[in-house]
């Protein structure tokens, strides 16, 4: 693997672009792996990426149906943050944010983290109250926060529509700094060089088709290209979790819904930060290539088409420009869907299944791409020990029946509502 | 986009409805065996195909309607009235 630095640029340069060598191998799947993961997206990389680095184990594929990066990890608006109100999503999300703070040196690939901060809008007295003890939740845990009024809010984003008659008044907000986002699809490339470099194989076009056990335990994995031998498998497949974890017999506490988000067409920078409603659920950013990336509500119903209703878009458009009036002229350029997998308690799974062997990473709702870095330390740690890592642990399939559900939105069984 | 033909008010936009639920977790008896119930208030099929789902005319006759939908191809495979009070139209 050619190191990327200043002065292999320079090299590079100087040799018409010819010095450089592809980023990662295209292999033939071997007969049997230690460790088989399926899905080539943020999660599954890193996951492959940390059981190398972390726990020395190289007999590693990662098995993607289709490209890298090529579902939710390249269908999301980028925003990475750990403002969270219970306490293991705090922990969690935070350390996935320390995580990211050094990803770029860390993989050797600039995956552009740009910690631009996050601003909450609250429109009431309620808003208000709710943000307050939310930041007081962050601080106590460490976690930086700052409530603003709504002065230091139109000091910090001149473009929102703080007036008082405003559709949406503005009342203040609370702003986590050290949060912002990151190159999407950067993450999922910086993840793929760097396992591949540590000897795991990357194999695209490959989709799983079936699971082979014995004794209700995993003894080998069906793929397009033939059955690949392994013991362990884990499941990082966003959106599909449940036809492919069916593909094993089981059933899980989730449903797939669809989730948009779209960008205007490029302008000069305009607004340097994220600004989220959480009461009207827009969030607004500008890319680094100047599209302003607006995201809103899910669809509500389960969809796996990863094409949204024109309604939503309609919907999540009129609140940005109420928000920040000066969107109104923007034109835009593309909408896409991903395919959510909403749990029942709108918490991620990452643990054991019934079946010996099979693992399972899923169930993110609107949180996978920010989580993608810790999420791949504490599956691999999963993976490589059996047991869990202190992080991930509250995170398992049986929360549901033992009932310590990690419902940060308290809206219960409804998972179209997390 | 959807287009449901409701009973009773004839073909509208989907905006009009609201899905509610999976008709697999609607409780529609007693069950001693705590597993069972379990799977019902959290588990779910989730299929990708057909799926038989609760949804409510909401923003207009307001009557439940018990729903098959694709849920890749979005085609509405069948659309019936629900409830002890339920008539054919």
């Amino acid at each position: 693997m050619t190191r990327y630095s200043a002065l292999a640029l320079l090299h590079g340069a100087l040799h018409g672009g010819r010095s450089w060598t592809r980023a990662w191998r295209d292999p033939e799947p071997k007969p049997s792996y230690d460790f088989v993961i399926v899905g080539g997206g943020g999660h599954g990389l890193a996951t492959a990426y940390y059981l190398a680095k972390n726990h020395g184990i190289r007999r590693v594929a990662v098995l993607e149906k289709g490209w890298l990066g090529g579902g939710n990890t390249g269908r999301n608006t980028t925003i990475v943050r750990s403002n969270y109100r219970l306490p293991e999503n705090q922990l969690f999300y935070d350390y996935s944010l320390s995580l990211w703070e050094d990803l770029s040196r860390e993989l050797n690939f600039n995956v552009m983290f740009s910690p631009r901060g996050v601003l909450f809008l609250g429109h009431s007295d309620h808003d208000m109250s709710q943000l307050a003890e939310r930041g007081n939740a962050m601080l106590a845990q460490g976690i930086d926060a700052e409530l603003l009024d709504r002065e230091a809010v139109s000091r910090f984003v001149p473009l929102l529509d703080c007036a008082p008659d405003a559709r949406f008044p503005i009342q203040g907000g609370l702003l986590q700094r050290r949060a912002g986002t990151a190159r999407h699809d950067a993450v999922a490339w910086g993840y793929a060089r760097a396992a591949d470099a540590l000897g795991v194989d990357i194999i695209q076009n490959c989709e799983v088709t079936g699971f082979e056990t014995n004794a209700d335990a995993i003894t080998a994995v069906r793929t397009t290209r033939g059955a690949i031998a392994t013991r362990c498998v884990g499941l990082a497949v966003a959106g599909h979790t449940s036809h492919v974890a069916a593909l094993a017999g089981l059933r899980l506490p989730i449903e797939s819904h669809l989730l948009q988000a779209f960008v205007t067409e490029p302008l000069k920078p305009m607004i340097d930060t994220v600004v989220l409603s959480s009461a009207i659920h827009c969030y607004v950013s500008q890319t680094d290539k100047g599209e302003v990336v607006i995201g809103g509500d899910i669809d509500f119903y389960p969809s796996y088409s990863q094409r949204g209703s024109v309604a939503r878009i309609a919907e999540t458009a009129a609140q940005a420009v109420s928000l920040m009036p000066a969107l109104g002229r923007l034109r835009m350029m593309r909408a896409w869907a991903g395919i959510m997998d909403m749990t029942m308690d709108g918490s991620p799974i990452i643990g054991p299944t019934p079946v010996d062997g099979l693992f399972l990473n899923g169930g993110w709702c609107y949180g996978g791409f920010k989580a993608t870095p810790a999420s791949g330390v504490t599956f691999a740690h999963t993976l490589a020990t059996g047991t869990p890592h202190v992080l991930n642990a509250p995170f398992t399939l049986d929360r549901f029946e033992a009932g310590r559900l990690l419902d940060e939105k308290g809206s219960g069984a409804t998972p179209q509502y997390h | 986009m959807h287009q449901f033909n409701c009973p009773f008010c004839g073909q509208r936009p989907e905006t009009e409805f609201t899905y509610i639920r999976a008709m697999e977790s609607i409780p529609r008896d007693i069950v001693a065996d705590a597993a069972q119930e379990l799977e019902r208030i959290y588990y779910r099929t989730n299929s990708r195909g057909p799926s038989s789902e609760l949804w409510q005319h909401s923003s207009g006759c307001r009557s439940w309607l018990a729903i098959n939908r694709d849920t890749v191809t979005h085609a509405v495979l069948e659309i019936a009235p629900i409830g002890p009070h339920a008539i054919a139209p």
